[in-house]
């Protein structure tokens, strides 16, 4: 009745931690303008290079950040991207895709997304533009915006971007 | 060795819960604050070395936002410990002591609140054997308390003489969370919350953050009328299991102690870690302070106890006593892990 | 610091970490958790003769590595308790129950478990409690449940 048993070389101990996480002013603005369909930066009391997102303050120079935001299109150019192909239990989304870090007009940080477009088509200096949900469908997050669509438009010049590569 | 002092502090109050910034927007300000006091702004500190637990925000690599407060472009010379900000004061000296820096700014911060503080901390534990069983920080302190009381160490009044003497102190510092005259026989009438504590035996969950600034030799002398020069420093820990350790002495504080040099002089003043009573008391024996030495001028971690910051905060508090004169001699004592097992004792002189 | 802006409700939302972690034991801890399956208590000898309860791979004192492993008995005598008058979900049982150090005869230290004495009166310092083992062992601490007035 009893098998030979084997010693027991390992065991499983698993954590698990429960947190009520607050997002914070600087994130709380953003999420707030997200769920409103506004892309919230904000300006470095320095030298008034605009975050998107922002996270309290500059940091390049410690300087905390004021109230104020700057509001930003949804238009912006590829500045590098990386096409996913490895499965993860943490990606959701269909694979192959393309992840793809996006400079939104007037921001000097990008965005991490995803676009919907042929895998040979993404090269760097793509324009796109958001995608969004059905505005009944918004709520405070980055994920109002589906993804992002070439625009079709003329490439943006490297010069344009290579800084914030 | 290098003479190096703690030349600024700064800290933001300690409360039972932030609910609306996080941990680098309650950071922010007294980075800020520090910066502007010492004519730092828009410069940078050959050294920048903080300390947190990722495990209090719940987010693995949480402490790197805490960059966002420093400025760390151009890139910076900077160090991270999972530790009070007492460890990363310490890693700071010996950095200064090698002379690869001549400032440092140093801070901690944390917000315990947003999880379970005391179950959280059973990840000090052994995984195999210990954890499993998540037993709470409180009683195991607990557990620490019962020995001590059944073996006539320690008494539940002198315990309870600790919470009135802290919270006592408390009411001259505004960034204190506890602070009130409380009798000791109405304390010791309260019920208890994991027996043989009470409450008014245990530190208050707080978010905070703290932060101080070093400095060598005549750049200390530059910013600073009286610099509060560290003559000693050390820490020292003991086995993780509870088992092989004698909890009812602080053996680490001892060892700490001499080696920081304690008692090459008198104690005008000490701030202590300790976030228990008993434990306070297991910490006074260990750096033998005696009646003349002024214990917690701030309310010490019983008044406030912002993980991560704390201790830190000790060794800012004994400096403040140093700058403005009362005291020409301070201890200040930082801990770490279950029932004291790593302890960090500083010594500063005017 | 410019004026900041005056500070408004943040967002929160509730936050699982979890880690699903596996741990390898070594030779130690294998054969302590191999016994603990076969409802056995291993505790190591230390270099002074003296066995150690939970065994560890070297000796805290004097750093040497050790590899005698001894049995010990699941009963013995509680050092120190905590008694949790509120237990919190994770912990090993619903009801009231003490957090104890408990030297296991044979062991000359002692191992931190629970003890379920039903009530906060029940306990004492020098009480004898045995271990109350769980059904069907797997190999780990909980295989002892817990320790219970012998």
């Amino acid at each position: 009745m009893s098998e030979a048993k084997e010693p027991i070389e390992l065991i499983r101990t698993p954590i698990e931690l429960e947190y009520t996480f607050s997002a914070g002013q600087s994130a709380s603005r953003f999420l707030r303008g997200m769920a409103e369909g506004k892309l919230l930066g904000q300006k470095c009391p320095v030298d008034g290079r605009v975050y998107f997102p922002s996270r309290g303050s500059c940091p390049q120079h410690g300087m905390p950040f004021t109230g104020e935001t700057v509001e930003l299109t949804d238009r912006g150019t590829v500045v590098t991207y990386a096409i996913v192909r490895v499965p993860s239990q943490n990606i959701l989304l269909e694979l192959p895709y393309i992840a793809v870090q996006v400079l939104l007009d007037g921001a000097d940080t990008v965005l991490m997304h995803v676009l919907k477009a042929k895998l040979e088509d993404v090269h760097m200096g793509m324009r796109v533009k958001a995608t969004w949900r059905a505005k009944s469908e918004w709520t405070t997050s980055v994920g109002n915006i589906l993804y992002f669509e070439p625009t079709g438009e003329p490439d943006a010049p490297y010069d344009s971007y290579k800084e914030h590569i | 060795m290098r003479e190096i002092a703690v030349v600024g502090f700064t800290q933001s109050p300690s409360v039972r819960r932030e609910p609306d910034r996080n941990e680098v927007e309650i950071l922010i300000p007294v980075i800020h604050e520090l910066r502007q006091s010492l004519g730092f702004e828009g410069k940078q500190f050959d050294f920048v070395c903080s300390g947190s637990s990722d495990y209090l925000a719940g987010q693995s690599f949480a402490f790197v936002s805490g960059l966002d407060a420093i400025g760390a472009w151009p890139p910076v010379s900077e160090s991270h410990v999972e530790m009070d900000g007492a460890w990363a004061l310490y890693e700071a000296w010996v950095k200064m002591q090698m002379g690869y820096a001549d400032t440092a700014l140093v801070y901690g911060f944390g917000k315990p609140s947003m999880g379970d503080l005391p179950i959280t901390m059973a990840l000090q534990l052994d995984p195999y054997v210990s954890t499993p069983l998540w037993p709470d920080a409180v009683s195991l302190a607990a557990l620490q308390a019962r020995l001590l009381l059944e073996n006539g160490l320690v008494s539940e009044r002198e315990m309870a003489e600790r919470a009135v003497r802290d919270r006592r102190h408390a009411k001259s510092n505004p960034f204190a969370q506890l602070k009130g005259d409380f009798e000791v026989a109405k304390l010791l009438g309260e019920p208890h919350l994991v027996s043989p504590l009470r409450k008014h035996d245990c530190a208050p969950i707080s978010d905070g953050a703290s932060a101080i600034v070093l400095a060598a030799g005549d750049r200390a002398r530059q910013l600073v009328e009286r610099p509060a020069w560290i003559r000693g420093i050390s820490h020292i820990v003991e086995p993780q299991d509870l088992g092989v350790r004698d909890l009812t002495r602080s053996r680490s504080t001892e060892i700490a102690a001499a080696q920081a040099g304690v008692w090459r002089g008198r104690v005008d003043v000490a701030e202590l870690s300790a976030p228990f009573t008993h434990q306070e008391i297991l910490v006074e024996r260990a750096l033998g302070l005696g009646s003349k030495t002024t214990v917690n001028p701030s309310g010490g971690a019983l008044a406030g106890n912002p993980l991560m910051a704390v201790g830190l905060s000790r060794i800012g508090e004994a400096a403040r006593r140093i700058w403005d004169g009362s005291a020409a001699r301070a201890v200040a004592h930082a801990t770490s892990g279950p029932c004291l097992q790593q302890n960090l004792v500083c010594v500063l002189e005017g | 610091m410019a004026a900041q802006p005056k500070i408004q409700p943040s967002l929160t939302a509730p936050h699982k970490l979890a880690y699903t972690y596996k741990r390898s034991l070594g030779p130690v801890l294998s054969r302590f958790f191999t016994a603990l399956r076969d409802r056995q208590v291993l505790g190591v000898r230390r270099a002074d003769g003296t066995v150690m309860v939970p065994p560890k791979e070297y000796d805290p004192e004097t750093g040497e590595a050790l590899s005698e492993l001894v049995p010990v008995a699941d009963t013995g005598v509680v050092t120190s308790w905590a008694w949790v008058h509120r237990p919190r979900a994770r912990q090993p049982l619903a009801q009231p129950f003490a957090y104890a150090l408990i030297q296991l005869d044979g062991a000359a230290t002692p191992l931190l478990h629970v003890v379920d004495a039903g009530a906060e009166s029940a306990m004492r310092t020098g009480m004898r409690v045995r271990a109350r083992w769980a059904e069907q062992p797997a190999g780990a601490i909980t295989d002892i449940q817990a320790f219970e007035p012998a």
